[in-house]
């Protein structure tokens, strides 16, 4: 390593910061399994459906019937015990492990910020985030240190900044900024809001939302990172996220960003929290001070060399739509994993029809047979749902004693006010087709151009 | 930087506040509760009025034929049953209130009927209508079968409700089970779901507008699209199925069903009155209102342009849809076609356009 590497990595710095992230993190995770249980959405989403959306080399990742209950029992409580600190390792890894098993089940619930949840748990399992103020440092004084590398602090901001400003860039584009879409039609239809409804509907105040969330986006982090406009940021973040939660559906995600975002302010404000928490609790916070620092060291070495990899995936993976062709937003070839939030209102409408390849006898399906209104809204718009419910419905077909069954589609999709177009070749039999990386050049061309990022 | 950001936010509120003013559209936004009250007050109400008014002279020709079974008694029957039926049509797709909690449309309108069921049931004169199962032996395709299906000509079915009573019990017991359902329904309507409905005017998934257009757009697809049609026609089987075809006993009547149901599909898209004078708030001028705000094709204008074509595509068919598939299904897969062309213009453009929520989950647009 060279000198200036050597002693950035070297660098310690209060563990108070991380430890408290570690608190609100478990806890916003705990209740965030409670609310979801509450909801009901477990049979619902999980149990109910034949049928699973399953991501491309996670095949074989799939609901467990009534067990996946027990699943969720133990995501949330290894969460609770990520907030505690007991057992962090275990408990992180057990987290991680569970919760990206729960997203993976089935795509259907892709959100950018349940697989910003997974990513973050998988950095927290490399990071000490047990050091201070943790049940595992209470009962073992040689885990406990007043000071951690630097770096272990940097790696949570650097994930927020990325977060942030890849979803700022992702804004860019002429559907946002110049056609106000969808904003144009999202806001408008929440007329019924207290005071903000009648406002909703102008033009001005659409625009106004559309250039203020880009700008937002690139611009927090470093208004975030730069000491003199931090708690002005701050103040900021909760205004964007709290009106984000009034005006759309996305659950605790304004709350986890909030809560992250703390992590900018110094020690000392985390001292202070830790502090209120260790009296409420009747613990005493001066037995984590005791000088002693973490330093990094050559055991510490496979995980930065993992940690910088994780980096290195993060920054580049956003950018794969670029291998292919097409408009982005139309065919979603690397759409998923990008940070790309709220871009898009897509409409479909997908209508399969099954044909016996000899006699050529033909029929449509009824997809309420199979899937839930949710997962066939969510089908009819994407390519790579569309494809692996045809294969579904080949091998459902075949099981009936149906021969040569070929399957065909024909569907339309309405992408940020346009009218609906042909979206998949009609004359294309999906069963023929493999699920692949590579480009699906049985999407038919969008007739239009969204210029931009 | 302070300094920086705001300048920055200054300038884009000033340049927002400037461009394009012509595009601005000043006018409050549409009035959902109008459209809301519409609908309730002017359709789904004399909706119901008239289908209770249609299924108690059924009730009413029910009970003079069992007491008095005759030829012509049974051909009054008929025609009561046949326009309480068609009145039906009219508000089929308003499964929402006391009609959802019901089950209503699953208790009404369930074809093709089991016609064993029904024999098996009424001879033994034990059963509960209540239970899911027996929903295909009641109802009016259950009413097609008895007074149209039980012999083979008239006087033979007027014979057997004259020796076998258990026939008529069971004739009385679903008919009548039809009118109390139908006056539950009313009732609510007219004493405080009315009101519910109407101040349910907010945007959530479980608001009335959007549940109602849920409710209409599966109406359209599954039951007019589907059932009347597509089911029968072959759509969705390798082979046709001529026998599912609605009052398939009464064979010459599925295409005044078909022909009601359609028309009260147009009227409510365009949220004209039930008694046929006047016309409200409704999907149409909602769409016509965002128009405004989005600019691009009058989707409304589509829409119906679409409904026209379907018209014309079926006024080709013939009165006896089981006929129809039997001798030129090919007119059938048409009519389907033009009826289906209107489920991508309602399903995809107008859901996108009026931001219809599927369902109560998470989520961040993408």
């Amino acid at each position: 390593m060279n000198p200036l590497r050597a002693h950035y990595f070297q660098t310690t710095t209060k563990a108070a910061p991380l430890a408290a992230f570690r608190i609100f993190f478990g806890l916003m995770m705990f209740i965030s399994v409670v609310r979801f249980w509450s909801y009901g959405w477990i049979d619902k989403l999980y149990i109910q459906p034949e049928f699973f959306f399953s991501y491309y080399g996670f095949e074989w990742v799939k609901p467990l019937g009534e067990w996946t209950y027990l699943l969720f029992v133990i995501c949330g409580l290894s969460a609770l015990a990520v907030a505690v600190g007991f057992k962090y390792r275990i408990a992180i890894i057990t987290f991680f492990l569970s919760f990206t098993y729960i997203e993976l089940m089935d795509k259907t619930t892709y959100l950018n910020h349940y697989y910003f949840i997974s990513i973050l748990s998988f950095l927290l399992i490399l990071l000490p985030a047990n050091a201070y103020f943790s049940w595992d440092a209470r009962k073992n004084s040689n885990l406990a240190h007043q000071y951690i590398p630097k770096w272990s602090i940097d790696a949570i901001k650097l994930l927020l900044v990325i977060v942030y400003f890849y979803a700022g860039l992702a804004k860019l584009n002429s559907d946002w900024l110049i056609e106000g879409m969808p904003l144009r039609i999202w806001l408008p239809s929440k007329y019924d809001l207290p005071m903000l409804g009648d406002l909703l509907q102008k033009e001005w105040v659409i625009y106004s939302f559309s250039w203020g969330g880009a700008l937002y986006d690139l611009l927090i982090p470093f208004l975030l990172l730069y000491k003199p406009t931090r708690v002005f940021a701050f103040v900021l973040v909760v205004i964007f996220h709290v009106l984000t939660r009034v005006l759309f559906p996305i659950g605790m995600f304004p709350y986890i960003m909030i809560v992250s975002a703390t992590i900018f302010f110094d020690a000392r404000l985390h001292e202070a929290i830790l502090n209120k928490i260790a009296q409420w609790f009747k613990i005493s916070l001066s037995y984590f001070d005791n000088g002693k620092k973490l330093i990094s060291g050559a055991v510490h070495k496979p995980i930065l060399v993992v940690v910088i990899a994780f980096f290195v995936v993060q920054l580049l993976l956003p950018f794969r739509h670029l291998t292919y062709p097409g408009e982005l937003f139309w065919t979603e070839q690397g759409y998923r994993f990008s940070w790309r939030v709220m871009l898009m209102e897509k409409a479909g409408y997908a209508n399969f029809k099954i044909v016996d390849g000899k006699s050529r006898e033909q029929f449509y399906v009824d997809n309420t047979d199979f899937l839930s209104s949710f997962q066939e809204k969510q089908m009819a718009t994407q390519p790579d749902f569309i494809l692996e419910y045809a294969h579904f419905l080949r091998d459902h077909f075949e099981q009936q004693g149906h021969e040569n069954v070929e399957v065909y589609v024909e569907s339309y999709v309405a992408l940020n006010g346009r009218r609906s177009q042909p979206y998949i070749d009609p004359n294309v039999n999906l069963v023929q087709q493999k699920e692949s990386l590579n480009n699906k050049n049985w999407i038919l061309p969008f007739n239009d151009e969204i210029k931009g990022l | 930087m302070k300094k920086i950001l705001s300048v920055l936010l200054l300038s884009l509120i000033a340049w927002a506040c400037t461009e394009d003013e012509t595009q601005i559209n000043d006018n409050d936004s549409f009035d959902r509760a109008a459209m809301l009250t519409n609908w309730a007050d002017n359709i789904i109400i004399p909706g119901y009025v008239n289908y209770n008014s249609k299924v108690n002279v059924l009730a009413e020709a029910k009970s003079t034929f069992t007491s008095n079974p005759t030829v012509e008694n049974l051909t009054t029957l008929r025609v009561a049953w046949l326009d309480a039926y068609i009145s039906w049509q009219k508000v089929s797709m308003f499964d929402i209130g006391k009609a959802e909690t019901l089950g209503l449309r699953g208790y009404t309108n369930i074809y093709p009927t089991n016609d064993e069921e029904i024999e098996q049931l009424a001879s033994s004169g034990t059963y509960d209508l209540e239970l899911p199962s027996t929903r295909d032996a009641q109802g009016f395709p259950a009413l097609d079968y008895l007074l149209n299906g039980t012999a083979t000509t008239d006087a033979e079915i007027v014979a057997r409700f004259t020796t076998e009573e258990s026939l008529s019990i069971y004739l009385s017991d679903i008919t009548d089970r039809l009118k109390n359902h139908a006056a539950l329904v009313l009732d609510d309507w007219q004493n405080g779901y009315r009101d519910t409905f109407v101040s349910n005017d907010g945007s959530s998934a479980t608001s009335s507008v959007n549940k109602l257009i849920n409710d209409y757009m599966f109406y359209y697809e599954k039951h007019l699209r589907a059932g009347k049609i597509g089911i029968p026609a072959g759509v969705f089987s390798n082979t046709t199925l001529s026998t599912n075809v609605e009052a398939f006993y009464k064979q010459d009547a599925s295409k005044t069903l078909f022909d009601a149901a359609l028309q009260a599909s147009v009227d409510f898209f365009n949220g004209k009155h039930f008694d046929g004078n006047g016309q409200g708030e409704s999907l149409k001028s909602y769409l016509d209102f965002l128009n405004t705000i989005t600019g691009g094709e009058q989707l409304s204008a589509l829409i119906n342009n679409q409904f026209d074509q379907a018209k014309q595509a079926a006024s080709t068919l013939d009165e006896n849809f089981y006929q129809q598939v039997e001798s030129n299904n090919e007119a059938m897969l048409l009519t389907y076609d033009e009826l289906q062309k209107n489920v991508v213009l309602m399903k995809v453009d107008m859901f996108q356009a009026l931001n219809v929520k599927v369902d109560f989950v998470d989520a961040d647009g993408d």
